[in-house]
């Protein structure tokens, strides 16, 4: 039923739609980050498609892709045409697409809470705060390389003795869904003998990169930096060693 | 409790008891609860309040909703880290004697939340006095609980939480659907 508002897309846009494809009725396309906001205004305004309901907007992380690293994922649907369609475009991490707050209003709590889970900031968004953390917390729990078993506690935990839990609440009691040592998960997963890990898990351990791109930018500026200061150290030293026996 | 003697002829009764026990009894007969019902659980918590488990036969059905009249901390479901603060606040605010019911898995160790969002359990942040084990406990181990929790406040412990023997929901479950034939 879609296939019409794809199509429409298609013949509006032409090579903007980088990709199209329909998995059981779902249709989705892919463009330009820099198309962004012009093809969620057509998407509203065309007769053909007026699609005036913003379903979702959210993200996802793919940290291993090389390139752009985040998918952000828009889902609009026309109640008077009662068709659908996913739009999909891909971030690097640190660029700003712009807010289709203008477009659909309803996009300023989904695009905060992007921000607050991916740290994807949004160019002229009204208001973009965290939605749903605190203003304390560090970093975006939602990037996959955010440590899974890392709690930022707003209130320090007591110290109290006799804080080990008792009985049916032990870490792997009593509760059909035992809690989880990730260290010891992660180190059977390593060598083979337990469960396997989810990727994004194996993360922490260094197996796959750690950081996020404009991490990596960073580090590489400072280790450049540290090696050009290396370099001036040897050479005034071997500058010095050269001075000193024509003194002595 | 002590006995009870007849002082003379003119009908006046005394009890010779020990004051603290007298306290006690009185005390936990009469929990004012505040229910800080957060998640999936509060609604098995308003289930024990219903007239077919009827928590009024223990005298601790009357909610305060302020913390300065209420003895009883009920600290119902998920309690998430951005949460914690109030609830800190709430037990602070209490006034003595006070108690801390744990409410759920999720109250009593995090659940199965074992992430940023979550305080596992509520017991880091303050202490607590009765834990109940269930996702979500059925309305009787909550009644256990509270009898838990005044034979607590008859001896007078402090201190050494105790938790409701968990229950295995599926063998109940077994032993109501065999078949009658
Ligand atoms: S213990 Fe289960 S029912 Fe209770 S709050 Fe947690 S998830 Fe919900």
């Amino acid at each position: 039923m879609s296939k019409a508002a794809v199509s429409r897309l298609k013949s509006h846009f032409g090579d903007k739609v980088l990709a199209s494809s329909d998995f059981r009725g779902d249709d989705a396309i892919e463009v330009a980050v820099k198309d962004w906001v012009d093809v969620a205004t057509f998407l509203r305004d065309d007769d053909k498609l007026k699609m005036n309901h913003f379903v979702d907007l959210t993200a996802v992380d793919y940290p291993e892709r090389e390139g752009a690293r985040f998918d952000l994922v828009l889902m609009v649907r026309s109640v008077e045409k009662k068709h659908r369609v996913r739009v999909t475009t891909k971030v690097a991490d640190g660029t700003k697409p712009k807010t289709l707050f203008p477009v659909w209003s309803g996009a300023n709590w989904a695009e905060r809470e992007i921000y607050d889970m991916f740290g994807i900031e949004f160019l002229n968004h009204p208001d973009l705060r965290r939605i749903l953390l605190y203003d304390e917390f560090i970093g975006f729990p939602l990037r996959k390389d955010y440590p899974i078993d890392k709690a930022q506690p707003l209130v320090p935990y007591r110290d109290a003795p006799g804080l080990t839990k008792l009985p049916p609440f032990g870490i792997d009691q009593g509760q059909p869904f035992g809690r989880i040592r990730w260290d010891d998960r992660l180190r059977e997963g390593a060598n083979g003998s337990g469960r396997a890990v989810s990727p994004s898990i194996a993360l922490q351990t260094g197996e796959r990169r750690a950081l996020s791109d404009s991490e990596v930018a960073v580090a590489q500026i400072e280790e450049l930096a540290m090696r050009v200061e290396e370099e001036q150290r040897v050479k005034q030293e071997q500058e010095a060693k050269k001075d000193a026996p024509a003194e002595g | 409790m002590g006995e009870m003697k007849i002082l003379g002829g003119g009908g006046e009764v005394a009890f010779t008891t020990q004051f603290d026990a007298l306290l006690a009894w009185a005390r936990k007969w009469s929990l004012f609860q505040y229910p800080f019902a957060t998640a999936c659980c509060g609604m098995e918590f308003f289930a024990v309040a219903s007239p077919r488990y009827d928590i009024a036969r223990f005298g601790a059905e009357a909610p305060r909703f302020s913390p300065r009249q209420a003895d009883v901390l009920w600290v119902v479901g998920t309690i998430s880290q951005r949460q914690a603060p109030v609830v800190k606040r709430i037990y602070d605010q209490m006034t003595e004697p006070k108690w801390v019911v744990a409410f759920g898995t999720c109250a009593s160790c995090g659940g199965f939340y074992d992430n940023y969002t979550t305080v596992p359990g509520v017991d880091k942040i303050i202490p607590v006095d009765v834990y109940i084990p269930g996702c979500p406990p059925r309305p009787e181990a909550v009644l256990d609980a509270l009898m838990l929790l005044q034979e607590k406040i008859q001896k007078g412990v402090h201190g050494e939480p105790v938790s409701v023997p968990p229950k295995d929901p599926l063998s109940q479950l077994r032993r109501k659907t065999k078949p009658s034939r």
